[in-house]
């Protein structure tokens, strides 16, 4: 079989693409590339182009489609472009292609942007419906749940705390001992100028009770829980699993959504409270032995610097993120469509929420503390 | 797969049947769409869609892709609202003797089964314990009784023995076959099954069939389907409505067997017959 050729010429006026021998599909990047740029050749208004396929033999199918959208993106483009000369057997695969007469492409509508404005408007504000109407939904349920308390399905909730909290246990605890760590060593250079070593211990334990262990806790939780909340209850969603427990009578909020807020309710605080000890047991290391002071002096400053409410109100905040947590990702897995692409946008949606709620609650905290004298 | 999947048992209730012998529903009514409307937003899927399924019928929501079907189906287990229009079953209300209502969930244990496209399985409960969800939420009866229900209804699907299987063990029949054993759970008279031989092979598909038809004399289910697989409707159907996804609309309805040989609508001849429907339109032209 004849290899593809290509040669140009004009006849009356016509430009003219002379394709030649075997047009396989193993030469489809050639053919498109070479008669690609022989058609688009010129500037200006060209003249009407011809395709002349008499010396064709053979033409694959893969290749029929892109000989059919290049005449059809001549055409689209103002120009005017014809097929002929083809063989019965090379004629009918082009038909195949839709080859005959134009193949008009509907043009993508540009959307001015007062109406990407208001199409973005209406996205968020039909999102923060969706998810008004869930908070809404969800009270109800807890209500009559506490109410018959045999409606809710309390037996997932130990399964859900072992994955949330055991299983997350090794990660938090290094966070923990990390941040306690990387806080001591970063005030120790700063107070030592000032022959304020031991105030190492007041830092590391106010940061870190009240800040920084239990929003750290809350960020590795939200990366693990939330994020497989959403894709579970997402994956749930698109496979039909959360229409099927309703036609069985089941209430997917009593069935799935309270026992992954009760867990994270009750894992979040432990947690938070093993990352707060963790915390303090690595800002003694660097206590120890970058500062030289003794285990008694630093525990000693520890315990005159912290009280009860410094470590209780990082466990309140702790509640309040549980919830947070729990909530974005449930309702963001709830409200999946789309199949798989749907899940991986929900639950990345999921995560970014939720961290930056935990933010927005963290700064709310602050500030009703500050404002109470807290 | 595991070999669990390669173990397939028979049902035990599964029985031979030819087309003569598909289901005959009586004179009563059981459901009544009137006027249903459905879509979204400024689309209209399907309008004023009306019709009747009586008790004891196996009826068919027929029509090309993407004309409605599933969708309809949704609206009449009341997964959907309808735009305009609604669902009424029979036994579901509080006024009349015939205590129309209109499907709602939350309210009491599911009036029906439904049984999804995929089967619809919880992936993270065995197929047992699939079956049992419904039956402890909604009765009072002892584990060793819900055992031994479940062990009855996964023998009457041929899966006797699979109990402690979990989803991703068994074949896609298999998982089909289980969901309808959890759809009959708390014994529905009515079941609702969406495209239950999609992807399966013909011996299966058959298996499903028959499985259907049985449940449908023996004990009087109504079932009310969606399928594409002419063979199956033309065996197991005593009625069906024909949505048509051009107008918008049921263009056909009644026995299919009759619908094949009888409708002078070309669209209606071409889906039955497995016909281009150009070709159709030129023979009546």
């Amino acid at each position: 079989m004849a290899e593809f050729g290509l040669e140009q010429g004009e006849e009356d006026g016509t430009r003219v693409l002379r394709l030649s021998g075997s047009l396989r599909f193993a030469e489809a990047r050639e053919v498109w590339s070479s008669v690609r740029s022989a058609a688009f050749a010129g500037e200006g208004a060209s003249p009407p182009l011809v395709f002349d396929l008499s010396g064709v033999g053979r033409l694959d199918g893969g290749v029929a489609a892109l000989l059919t959208e290049l005449q059809s993106s001549v055409i689209t483009s103002g120009g005017s472009a014809e097929i002929r000369g083809a063989n019965a057997d090379v004629r009918e695969i082009l038909e195949l292609y839709g080859c005959q007469g134009v193949c008009e492409r509907e043009a993508p509508q540009r959307k001015s942007l007062l109406t990407q404005i208001g199409q973005a408007t209406d996205e968020v504000i039909g999102e923060t419906k969706g998810g008004l109407e869930f908070i809404g939904s969800l009270m109800v349920a807890t209500v009559s749940g506490l109410r018959r308390p045999a409606t809710v399905s309390w037996s997932q909730t130990y399964p859900l705390l072992e994955r949330a909290g055991a299983d997350g246990l090794p990660i938090v605890l290094m966070i923990g001992f990390l941040v306690g760590f990387i806080m001591a060593f970063q005030g120790a250079v700063q107070l030592e100028q000032f022959g304020a070593s031991i105030f190492v211990a007041d830092l590391v334990g106010l940061t870190v009770t009240r800040e920084l262990g239990p929003l750290m806790t809350a960020i590795v939780v939200c990366g693990r829980s939330g994020a497989a909340f959403a894709a579970e209850l997402g994956t749930m969603k698109v496979s039909e699993e959360i229409d099927a427990l309703k036609t069985l009578g089941l209430d997917p909020l009593r069935h799935l959504v309270i026992p992954r807020i009760l867990a994270l309710l009750i894992a979040l605080p432990i947690l938070s409270l093993i990352a707060d000890l963790m915390g303090l047991i690595g800002g003694l290391l660097v206590g120890l032995f970058t500062l030289d002071l003794t285990p008694v002096a630093y525990i000693h400053r520890t315990q005159e610097a912290l009280d009860l409410w410094d470590v209780s109100s990082g466990i309140l905040k702790s509640f309040a993120f549980a919830v947070a947590i729990a909530m974005i990702s449930c309702q963001q897995g709830l409200a999946t469509s789309g199949g798989a692409a749907g899940v991986g946008r929900r639950t990345t949606t999921a995560v970014v929420s939720i961290l930056f709620s935990l933010i927005l609650i963290d700064a709310g905290f602050a500030i009703t503390f500050n404002a109470l004298g807290l | 797969m595991s070999d669990a999947s390669e173990q397939e048992g028979e049902s035990a209730l599964a029985v031979p049947v030819d087309e003569s012998e598909h289901a005959r529903g009586s004179d009563e009514p059981l459901i009544r769409v009137e006027n249903l409307t459905m879509g979204w937003g400024d689309f209209i899927l399907q309008k004023d869609a009306t019709f009747t399924v009586n008790r004891g019928d196996v009826f068919i929501l027929l029509g090309g892709s993407g004309c409605g079907k599933s969708t309809l189906l949704q609206h009449m287990i009341g997964l959907q609202q309808p735009m305009r229009g609604c669902v009424k079953i029979a036994g579901l209300g509080d006024e009349g003797p015939e205590k129309w209502g209109e499907p709602k969930f939350h309210v009491g244990p599911p009036p029906f089964g439904v049984m999804f496209q995929s089967g619809a399985l919880f992936g993270s409960l065995t197929v047992g314990q699939n079956l049992a969800l419904p039956l402890e939420r909604w009765t009072e009866l002892p584990s060793e009784a819900i055992d031994a229900i479940v062990r009855g209804r996964l023998g009457l699907v041929g899966l006797r023995g699979f109990e402690n299987h979990y989803p991703s063990e068994i074949s896609g029949g298999m998982k089909k076959r289980a969901a309808i054993a959890r759809a009959l759970a708390l014994e529905p008279e009515l079941l609702f099954l969406d495209e239950p031989s999609a992807g399966l092979d013909p011996v299966s598909a058959v298996e499903l069939d028959e499985l259907i038809l049985t449940l449908n004399r023996q004990f009087g289910l109504t079932v009310i389907l969606v399928t594409h697989e002419l063979e199956s409707v033309f065996k197991i159907a005593s009625g069906c409505v024909f949505l048509d996804k051009d107008t918008r609309s049921i263009i056909a309805r009644g026995d299919p067997r009759e619908l094949r040989d009888q409708s002078e609508d070309p669209r209606v001849r071409a889906f039955f017959n497995r016909l281009p429907r150009e070709a159709v339109e030129e023979a009546t032209s």
